[in-house]
């Protein structure tokens, strides 16, 4: 791997995240995170299919006429989410049934599709496949950092496993039954975007209007 | 039937519980003119495409569905996410063609929204749900409209809050994006009060 190679890469996972701040794939991020099993689940799957939808694309990219170029990119995505589908359902049951509809969504994240149209179209298929790779982490980074702060505030456990003792169960922990619900995956990403935007000022959004504050004592 | 409806619209919101749409939901609810034109435009493919998806997971699709050919043994159930997305980007673009013939008025003011549409995860979701839950043709009709009304209402709501958030002091780092989320939080949290309500 050669030095500009791994530069990209790095840049992915922190400073172009896709999920805060380029807003791709955030639909399934939010559903998928109420436990850190189905977190890690859909990060392995939709890593998978975008490594390999990235390959794909930028081997055909140079035959692809650009007119059929979307119907094209969104079939080929399809047939690999059928394929991460179906291994699913034939080696992990209970944990596709928990997924329901959201490894079928992957077709139309807007992160698979959005990296094919906006890198794999114009690269070679090395540098694709590694921005495949770096995207696809960081989407699983967002999620596990998620998955892990709604499984463990929201029942005690990770994985199954007992970590903080519920007061059921005789501990000290009362579990948060907030953080099983669905707003609290948008408050979570929201703190965590603010985070993330603390440690890099460079992502701040500039404000549309300023709140003018002009000394008054001086005016009159 | 009018249970489902309700149930569509409000506790199973498909933005603000199930997250459908949310990038969509996200880039265009900065005005809130353009916010009612893509929740109008969804609506209206969502009625259009869950009934037909219906009809070819049923009449194509199921198992048995070939019986009359002699394969009562086909299952081809695995292809529906492929004949889905296939059957929304056709509908999407029949109706646009439809639009711009007859009513060229309302395709100015919804063209622009109509391809967005296509990749959007709230229509193939919903798709997805209906097959799931094994709607009969009325409930995928009713489920259709539902769930698109639903969303229409969410997108609106949530642009008519976002026009006012420009105009407040907010921190640096939560500044856009973070404060978008924060705010669709605390939507969610109040469509989730619908829970349990129950029409007669």
């Amino acid at each position: 791997m050669s030095g500009g190679n791994m530069k990209t890469f790095l840049t992915q996972l922190l400073d172009n995240n896709p999920i805060t701040l380029q807003i791709l794939g955030i639909c399934s991020a939010l559903a998928v995170t109420t436990s850190l099993g189905t977190a890690l689940t859909m990060s392995a799957a939709l890593t998978v299919v975008l490594m390999m939808s990235n390959g794909t694309i930028s081997l055909i990219r140079n035959h692809l006429p650009s007119s059929i170029r979307l119907i094209v990119q969104i079939t080929i995505i399809a047939s690999l989410v059928i394929v991460a589908d179906q291994i699913l359902l034939a080696f992990a049951f209970e944990m596709s049934q928990r997924l329901s509809i959201f490894v079928g969504l992957i077709v139309t994240n807007c992160l698979v599709l959005g990296r094919a149209e906006g890198f794999a179209m114009r690269n070679p298929i090395w540098p694709s496949l590694l921005d495949g790779l770096a995207n696809g982490l960081g989407y699983s980074a967002v999620l596990i950092v998620v998955g892990t702060i709604r499984e463990l505030l929201g029942t005690g456990m990770l994985l199954g496993r007992t970590i903080l003792p519920t007061v059921e169960t005789g501990g000290w922990f009362e579990p948060l039954g907030l953080m099983l619900l669905a707003p609290s995956a948008f408050f979570i990403i929201g703190l965590l975007i603010w985070a993330i935007r603390t440690l890099r000022p460079a992502q701040i959004e500039e404000p549309e209007f300023r709140i003018r504050t002009t000394d008054v004592s001086r005016t009159s | 039937m009018i249970d489902l409806f309700q149930r569509a619209i409000f506790e199973e919101n498909l933005a603000l519980s199930f997250f459908l749409g949310i990038c969509t939901f996200l880039a265009v609810s900065k005005r809130v003119d353009t916010a009612v034109g893509l929740g109008l435009a969804l609506i209206v493919v969502q009625t259009i495409t869950i009934p037909v998806n219906h009809l070819i997971l049923v009449l194509l699709l199921n198992k048995g569905a070939w019986a009359w050919a002699g394969l009562p043994d086909m299952d081809l159930t695995f292809l529906k996410l492929i004949s889905f997305i296939g059957v929304i980007a056709a509908m999407v673009q029949i109706l646009e063609m439809v639009l711009d013939r007859f009513v060229p008025v309302l395709h100015r003011s919804l063209g622009i929204f109509l391809p967005l549409i296509t990749v959007n995860c709230a229509i193939l979701g919903a798709s997805l749900f209906m097959a799931e839950r094994q709607y009969n043709l009325e409930e995928s009709m009713v489920y259709g409209l539902g769930s698109g009304i639903g969303w229409a209402l969410a997108i609106a709501a949530f642009a008519a809050i976002r026009e006012r958030l420009r105009y407040s002091d907010i921190p640096a780092g939560l500044q856009g994006l973070g404060i978008a989320f924060i705010a669709t939080g605390f939507m969610s949290m109040g469509f989730s009060a619908f829970v349990g309500v129950r029409l007669p």
